[in-house]
């Protein structure tokens, strides 16, 4: 399952690179997306990869912490999730005006010479 | 816990609120909440520093500590307010009221939402010095980045949106990496708090090391992004000088924080404590802040435009600053905190002297005829039609005298305070006996020859401004020449109180070499309530 998972965030971080060195602007905001969920992917991995173990403590039972899975990672992709979704929001607004401004959807703002 | 603990989350509770009532009140109101946040912050701040270079009381000890929902502290957030980061708060305030007072004249009503990211941008970093965690400074990061995202393209503009773009995106690149470097520490060591981090680091396995070396290392790009170290820092001359001027004033202490955070996190993590670890990234600060003071004296020669060099300037603060970090000299780091604060004013000073300046020239830029969003925005300068021309005749002498002061203070002039803290920083760098080592006497020579370039390159320009091209007297208003006025006193307040300054500075930088007191008084704080279960039994 590590491996699958590794692979997973390399192929998407590895993705976003690319479009993020792209010349389009939408390229850039497909590419900073990818890598927020790549990064993500790798925080939830950082919390130790478990199957069927809740991470949500039964009140009143004895608590043995190796039956549960790390919930500290989970709140922090749910925080990490909400912010990259409206920093991608922000940007795309950004873009758009750019766009409106320059005439071009090129991140200099201008065609590059033929 | 006592009402006056309640006052450490002052700061970034009350810009909060501030922030939400200009979104739903009449514009008139508007200043008036946004200004008595301001001040209501400032004040507290103000409360904090000399409640910390006051601390000698044993119930508090030298941090104060605010347990966020009453929570024991590794396992929730905590705020702590110590020596350094009351020092940051009570800066930021000094330049948040400077700026405001600034924005008043013209620019707070040329957009709509100008106050509220004004005080959203102010929550974000006053969080961000206080909060004592990492994901939490995280979070904070990304509070007042967003807010600064906005205060970049306020006045829009082509040239603001095309720096907004490429800004936002450098940004969310290195926030990435943030949270990489925060994922990875915490999968190491287990837990997010700074001071528990740092007693955790001398346990570390062998075999985790390079991982959590690594972590702290991708940490460290995303907080170097932000302090512009070259060669992270090409975005900041073109984004800084495209903003509005009391937006660029604001962000003269963006790259203070990357650089506060670099501080903080080395001296807590990496002190002689951390054993294998210890003195982690200082090479790479020392090589990269000296190329970095090397990049800006370059780039202020190369260019024209006044903004730009002001841009230069900060990123020569702040490469000086990281590389006498990584230097990791012990007895220059109360110089560096002291060129910190007064590099700071003046670069804010000087953003805001600009303005003025372009506008006796006359290059101020045209109005936007094709406004993104048309009914919302309106020229910052449209009404000077309208207004009888009431000039003071020696606004340009004002002006100049301004100018040729801020100039002396960049260049670390002496007897102004940036002189003070690049030679308390070289005395510092200098060891007691014997010879100093080669990388020292690069640092030392790149310190000053940083002073010498900003030195000829703003005589250059202001040569080419004041004597070589005709200046018609600028529209000043009252609040503009005061915002300006009262931050160059404050850097004069602070060569003549260079005392008490510097005293309260080497404690900060005694604290600072002693993690072990932070960690205990975060770390033995007890909640005030006893814990639900021990309640229950």
């Amino acid at each position: 399952m590590e491996i699958v998972l590794a692979i997973g965030i390399g192929v998407l971080f590895a993705s976003g690179v690319w479009l993020l060195l792209r010349p389009r602007t939408f390229q850039v905001i497909i590419g900073l997306s990818l890598i927020a969920y790549a990064v993500n992917l790798f925080i939830f991995a950082m919390g130790r990869l478990r199957i069927g173990a809740p991470p949500v403590l039964e009140k009143g039972v004895p608590v043995d912490p190796s039956q549960y899975a790390d919930p500290l990672p989970q709140a922090l992709v749910l925080t990490a999730i909400v912010i990259s979704f409206a920093m991608t929001a922000l940007f795309l607004v950004v873009l758009l005006a750019a766009r409106g401004l320059t005439g071009t959807d090129h991140v200099e703002g201008a065609e590059p010479d033929a | 816990m006592n009402l006056l603990e309640h006052f450490i989350i002052l700061p970034i509770v009350a810009p909060l609120i501030g922030a939400a009532l200009t979104l739903v009140t009449a514009d008139k109101w508007r200043r008036h909440i946004t200004l008595s946040t301001v001040l209501l912050v400032a004040a507290t701040s103000l409360g904090l520093l000399w409640a910390s270079s006051t601390a000698s009381d044993a119930q508090f000890g030298e941090a104060h500590v605010y347990r966020l929902g009453d929570w024991p502290a590794p396992f929730a957030i905590v705020l702590v307010s110590d020596r350094l980061s009351a020092l940051m708060l009570a800066l930021t305030s000094t330049l948040a009221v400077a700026a405001l007072t600034f924005s008043f004249a013209r620019w707070d009503h040329a957009g709509p939402r100008f106050h509220a990211l004004f005080l959203l941008l102010m929550m974000g970093l006053n969080g961000a010095f206080l909060t004592g965690d990492v994901f939490n400074l995280f979070v904070f990061f990304e509070v007042l980045l967003a807010a600064s995202y906005g205060l970049l393209l306020h006045g829009t503009g082509v040239p603001r949106v095309k720096a907004g773009v490429h800004y936002i995106a450098i940004n969310l690149a290195a926030s990435s990496l943030f949270l990489i470097g925060v994922a990875m520490i915490y999968g190491v060591t287990g837990t997010l708090n700074m001071a528990d981090i740092a007693t955790a680091i001398p346990n570390v396995p062998a075999e985790n090391r390079a991982l959590l070396e690594a972590g702290c290392a991708l940490l460290g790009v995303a907080f170097l992004v932000k302090a512009g170290m070259w060669p992270l820092g090409f975005w900041l001359p073109p984004a800084y000088s495209a903003a509005s001027a009391p937006a660029a004033a604001m962000f003269a202490i963006m790259t203070k924080l990357g650089v506060y955070v670099v501080l903080r996190l080395s001296m807590l993590m990496f002190g002689p404590e951390a054993e294998a670890s210890a003195g982690f990234g200082g090479p790479w600060l020392l090589i990269g802040g000296v190329a970095t003071i090397l990049f800006g004296a370059v780039g202020a020669f190369a260019t024209t435009s006044m903004s730009r060099i002001a841009g230069f300037c900060v990123l020569m603060s702040s490469g000086t600053l990281l590389a006498v970090i990584g230097a990791g000299a012990e007895r220059a780091l109360p110089g560096a905190l002291f060129y910190l604060i007064a590099s700071t004013l003046a670069a804010s000073a000087f953003f805001l002297l600009i303005e003025l300046i372009n506008r006796a020239r006359g290059t101020t830029a045209p109005a936007e005829t094709e406004a993104v969003f048309d009914d919302e925005y309106r020229d910052p300068y449209d009404d000077d039609a309208q207004e009888v021309r009431f000039l003071i005749p020696a606004t340009i002498g004002l002006l100049s005298g301004a100018f040729l002061l801020s100039t002396l203070l960049l260049a670390a002039m002496p007897p102004l305070p940036t002189f003070i803290g690049k030679f308390a920083i070289i005395a510092g760098l200098m060891p007691e006996t014997g010879n100093a080592p080669f990388s020292t006497w690069v640092l030392i020579g790149a310190l000053t020859f940083s002073s010498l370039a900003t030195l000829l390159a703003l005589t250059r320009i202001g040569i080419e401004v004041f004597w070589a091209s005709t200046l018609s007297p600028p529209q000043m208003r009252a609040p503009e020449g005061a915002a300006i006025g009262a931050l160059l006193t404050v850097c004069l307040l602070l060569t003549v109180f260079g005392g008490p300054a510097t005293r309260y500075l080497a404690a900060t930088a005694a604290w600072l070499h002693s993690p072990g007191d932070y960690i205990q008084a975060v770390r033995s704080t007890e909640p005030s309530i006893a814990p639900i279960a021990e309640r229950e039994r």
